[in-house]
């Protein structure tokens, strides 16, 4: 269990910094309203900002009352109202709503709107359109990385997915590009970069351009983490859209964690009531099961309640073991180790509790029926009985997120679906969830999710005959015609170049993993785990022209390799890992397991934790 | 799916990864029970009462003094004024004069400096927006000075954290179409989307549309820029004049479809569906759209009439089975289940039927709508046919094993549920779900006619002392007509 380190492995970089940093930019920025204020927030930054500062730290600053950010009028009767809000056009709306009620009711009150992470033109054009731009005031809170772990930053921004990957909206590449900055302004220079997909070059770009605008920042400052990799997530749906069944990942899919933390309800904490936990390294008894495939989580629950049991009774008072302990040793006693004791029996008890919920829910779904039409698709055998399978799965309206995840997966593991198994999959799942998913189907076509296969495999020949004859402008609009159908996933193909299904005799032992897959329980290595592993290897791209080929990214595969002799062999092995669009827990684990096999250390960079379940919301059209 | 036992097993045995399986039996599990047994018999040992090691959290779960939690609080009342009085005797900030503004004026010019400069004008309207100072730092404030240094110390980095204040008046300066469309193609080659959409706004405000539209055209990443912001501020007009021109007919329609979402009432609704059918949609799509109108229109009828019926109270499956909720804009299958609910025998369900709905989809609905009522008939009816001879035989088309999984979550007694069990054709699923359902006669008439008397042996000890079923066992067991081959 919980593997150690191998003893050069790097330390990782302390990251308390970046929530000191934007806990003090906060409150400069509500200092910058002096006086009592009622505060406004947004609901999707009340997680994030729990992280980083408590009620206490508002109060200090004269934050009166909080209220949540929701289409309701304010009940406020503060002089003062600040709100602190994403940059989204309903909340420009709302608060243009309430300043405009204020007047019409001739009063007049302070308004500021604190923008996270950063304020975009558009938001700033509605306010003037509802005319109460003067009346407002605006400002940046530039909090773009939160740490949520010792080795995780998100940037907790879901949309970023859909924003970029459906509608081709480049407007968080910016927020991106300052997060990397500041990086590298705090830790030192990226000596050794890489990268893969259109979003990852762009951003790499602006964040160079960032750079070179402010020479002289980073220069002469020792590197601390040697490499960076970044990756699209639209390079690699599959592994996005699998099951999950390592603990963290399970955890999230069957309960959801939120920014860091879980809500276990009545029926994980064996009591009455909710109980919200955080889950990161700190959680001693989660941190030695988090990446551990959940067949194994049980035995490791059990020793452990059994050897919590040996220890609680061995040294209680009479214990022999403590006997003849003088007052202070006791004290210590009592308020240490029995403390520990204690808790770690609280946890563990919080663990088994889930677990237990896993197994009931699991149970219920036919999980196992489930797992193994999924690995039979990532196989790439028995396609007609998975069909079937998923067509009973939306004939019994079973949930419409699973039946649409499961499609998305039949049809990127076989290039898309044979247009007669379209039409019908389509139309029976219009009929068991709602005629309006006809827009869902069109945004998961749009975002290469769910296609159809072309008449024949001619297009891609054609498309490339076309771009030939007509050149520069004309040839981007072709190709953009053509690129809903002609992005071929070619995810059979890939598979067999890097080997993604490993050929093993005998039966794989998911206690001892010997590569990535035990992620998916021995039966698939996650492609970007793999893709990353590869470079790093062969530091850079060089023999894996064919992949990058098949992953339709041949313009946008890249690496800058700086001559730095600065650059420890330590800091090499410190590897910050940015994924553009989400990554799931089941990566996370497998390059945590990569790391101990080889040395490294990863740090992870998010724009959000994602799993199948988000993606598939983010594309659907009909909120639930 | 017929998928056999064997099969499975065949499945994971040719697969090389272990099967991790969820089953109840499981050994995991239950040993997962006893640990969870063993901790929670530990509460005598580590008492209760101070929670100080974990979180505290309010009767929502939320961590008291968070900031989540603190907003449900000021939802629920409007606050104790006595901690707020409290805390303003604390604070003695409000004398502050109004700050200088956070250094946040990353301006467009910092992009383009010295690296483009067409014209005259051009470079002077990059000089205006370059005249806030780059920056400046966080003023002194007479704070604890703990709490600033660590800000002071990285603003000069976090100034560029911010996005350029972007002032609209200078770009009026971009008055020929030359300067307007170079300034688009910069704001791209810089690949920042919110300054993509900030040149996008002041173009659609200088250009005319056929103007913007036609060099959009071959501009596709400021023209998805473009087409998101419009869909964002609701500029519905703007949007399917573009797609018009851009004569991306599909996408045309499916825009205005989209609108219908947004219309509450049913009759509303309705009409506008009207007006979708005739849209460029695909032929496909062509008639899911009517197949959404005529659905609805169905809706509002059996709605109108079924209120009218539940409310006069006179019929028997209403008063009985009261509606949860209204069938409107409910999809199709769920309308079925309805109609096979309340209105089973009548044109309703036929109605309802001819819409293309397969066979198998519809056995599935029907057989859970009258297994949940109970009408045991209707479900013997539902797998009866006739062949020209006038013999009836059973037949499902979804397969009887999934027939008996539905009838034994309706509840179905052992009489009904063995009746089906014994149509399952596979051996082995048939045993396996009679042993499942406690289908006794099932199980042991199975095990004779497989003439395996270690099963049956291995039965006796599951059924109860002394019962029937105890009874036929032990007569079978002895019984010398059988030749076992066990």
């Amino acid at each position: 269990m919980a593997f150690p380190h191998r003893p050069d492995a790097p330390e990782l970089p302390d990251f308390s910094m970046l929530k000191r940093l934007a806990r003090d930019q906060l409150i400069y920025l509500l200092e910058q309203l002096p006086g009592k204020k009622d505060l406004f927030i947004e609901a999707d930054l009340m997680s994030p900002l729990d992280r980083i500062a408590n009620v206490s730290i508002l109060k200090q600053h004269e934050v009166d009352k909080l209220y949540k950010v929701e289409n309701k009028p304010a009940l406020s009767s503060s002089e003062q109202l600040c709100f602190l809000v994403r940059p989204r056009i309903k909340n420009m709306r709302y608060i243009a709503s309430l300043v405009n009620a204020d007047k019409m009711a001739g009063r007049t009150r302070k308004y500021k709107v604190i923008f996270s992470p950063q304020k975009f033109y558009a938001c700033e054009m509605v306010l003037e359109e509802e005319g109460v731009y003067g009346d407002v005031s605006c400002d940046e809170w530039a909090f773009s990385l939160l740490p949520l772990d010792v080795d995780l930053l998100s940037m907790e921004l879901p949309e970023f997915f859909r924003d970029y990957f459906l509608e081709g909206d480049q407007r968080w590449i910016n927020t991106l590009a300052q997060a990397l900055h500041l990086l590298s302004t705090l830790y030192g220079p990226f000596p050794n970069c890489y990268g893969i997909g259109r979003c990852a070059k762009m951003s790499y770009e602006l964040w160079k351009r960032l750079e070179e605008e402010e020479d002289g920042e980073t220069k002469g400052r020792r590197p601390e983490i040697g490499q960076i990799f970044l990756l699209d997530r639209d390079v690699d749906f599959v592994t996005a859209l699998c099951s999950q069944v390592v603990y963290e990942g399970l955890v999230d899919d069957t309960f959801r964690i939120k920014c860091g933390s879980v809500d276990f309800g009545p029926e994980v904490t064996s009591s009455d009531k909710s109980l919200k936990v955080l889950l990161n390294a700190e959680d001693k008894v989660f941190n030695e099961i988090r990446n551990e495939h959940f067949s194994n989580v049980f035995s490791f629950l059990s020793q452990k309640a059994a050897a919590s049991l040996m220890l609680l009774l061995g040294r209680d008072w009479g214990g022999p073991r403590r006997r003849g302990m003088d007052i202070k040793q006791m004290k210590n006693f009592v308020s240490q180790e029995l403390k520990g004791l204690k808790q770690e029996h609280r946890l563990l008890s919080l663990h088994i509790g889930a677990c237990e919920s896993i197994m009931k829910k699991k149970t219920k779904q036919d999980f196992q029926e489930l797992i193994k039409t999924e690995h039979a698709l990532l196989e790439g055998f028995n396609i007609r009985e998975s069909t079937s399978y998923i067509e009973e799965h939306i004939d019994r309206q079973v949930s419409p997120i699973e039946s649409l995840r499961l499609m998305c997966l039949l049809s990127i593991t076989e290039n898309g679906l044979i247009p007669k198994d379209y039409r019908s999959l389509k139309t029976q799942y219009l009929q068991s969830y709602g005629p309006e998913h006809l827009l869902t189907f069109s945004n998961l076509r749009r975002a290469g999710l769910l296609t159809e296969q072309a008449p024949g495999d001619t297009l891609t020949a054609v498309e490339s005959k076309v771009s030939k004859l007509v050149t520069d402008k004309a040839a981007g609009k072709i190709t953009d015609a053509f690129s809903s159908l002609a992005k071929r996933s070619n995810f059979r193909a890939i598979s067999k170049k890097l080997n993604l299904i490993p050929r093993v005799d005998g039966e794989y032992d998911l206690k001892v993993p010997r590569d990535m897959a035990y992620v998916f329980s021995g039966a698939y290595v996650p492609l970007s785990c793999r893709i990353i592993e590869q470079v790093l290897e062969r530091r850079g791209w060089q023999g894996l022209d064919e992949v990058v080929r098949l992953l339709n990214c041949s313009e946008l595969a890249f690496t800058d390799m700086t001559k730095d002799d600065k650059a420890s062999s330590e800091s090499l092995r410190l590897i910050l890992v940015v994924f553009l669009g989400g990554c799931t827990f089941s990566e996370i684990s497998a390059l945590r397991f990569l790391g101990r096999e080889k040395g490294y250390r990863f740090i992870f960079l998010t724009t959000a934790v994602t799993n199948s379940a988000r993606l598939m919301e983010a594309m659907s059209e009909v909120k639930a | 799916m017929n998928r056999t036992k064997g099969d499975e097993e065949e499945y994971w045995n040719s697969s090389k990864f272990k099967a991790f399986t969820f089953d109840d039996e499981d050994d995991e599990l239950s040993q997962l029970k006893e640990s969870k047994r063993a901790v929670n018999s530990l509460r005598d040992f580590v008492d209760d009462d101070d929670e100080d090691d974990l979180e505290r959290v309010s009767w929502t779960g939320e961590p008291v003094g968070s900031i989540s939690w603190s907003i449900k609080e000021t939802a629920g009342n409007s606050g104790s004024s006595h901690e707020r009085e409290q805390l303003k005797n604390r604070n003695s900030f409000s004398t502050y004069t109004q700050l200088p503004k956070p250094p946040s004026t990353y301006s467009l010019s910092s992009f383009f400096r010295g690296r483009w400069c067409p014209s005259q004008s051009l470079a002077c309207s990059f000089a205006a927006l370059s005249d806030t100072p780059a920056k400046s730092y966080a003023p002194e404030l007479g704070r604890p000075k703990g709490e600033y240094r660590e800000y002071r110390k990285w603003s000069s980095s976090l100034h560029t954290s911010s996005i350029f204040i972007w002032q609209v008046c200078s770009l009026e300066r971009f008055r020929s179409l030359q300067d307007k469309i170079q300034l688009l193609e910069e704001a791209v080659s810089m690949h920042d989307g919110n300054v993509i959409t900030a040149v996008l706004i002041f173009l659609k405000r200088t250009l005319s549309k056929e103007i913007l539209f036609r060099e959009l055209e071959v501009r596709q990443v400021a023209l998805r820029h473009l087409i998101h912001f419009l869909k964002e501020i609701g500029d519905q007009k703007l949007l399917l004049d573009l797609f018009r021109f851009l004569d991306r007919t599909e996408e045309l329609a499916l825009s205005h479809y989209r609108e219908h979402l947004t219309i509450q009432d049913p009759e509303k609704r309705k009409e506008f569906l009207k007006t979708c059918i005739g849209l460029p949609f695909s032929a496909e799509d062509s008639a899911h759209i009517q197949d959404h109108y005529t659905l609805l229109e169905r809706q509002i009828i059996i709605e109108a009439n079924d209120r009218h019926l539940e409310l006069a109270g006179q019929t028997e499956v209403f008063r009985k089975h009261p509606r949860k909720a209204s069938i409107l804009n409910m999809p199709l299958v769920t309308t079925l289940f309805y109609s096979c609910f309340y209105h089973y025998t009548e044109a309703e369900v036929r109605a309802t039927r001819r819409r293309k709905i397969p066979d198998k989809q519809y056995v599935l609905t029907a057989l859970a709508a009258r297994a949940k009522l109970r009408a045991w008939h209707d479900v013997d009816a539902l797998f009866t046919t006739k062949n020209w001879l006038g013999y009836t035989k059973k037949r499902a088309p979804i397969g009887f094993h999934r027939v008996v999984e539905i009838l034994h979550k309706n509840s179905a007694p052992v009489q009904i549920l063995q009746e089906y069990v014994n149509l399952v054709e596979d051996v082995d699923t048939k045993l396996n779900l009679a042993t499942k359902f406690k289908c006794h006669d099932v199980v042991i008439d199975t095990c004779r006619d497989l003439k395996d008397r270690q099963q049956l042996l291995a039965y006796r000890s599951k059924v109860d002392k002394g019962s029937a079923e105890e009874e036929k066992i032990d007569a079978l067991l002895n019984s010398s007509q059988i030749r076992w081959k066990n």
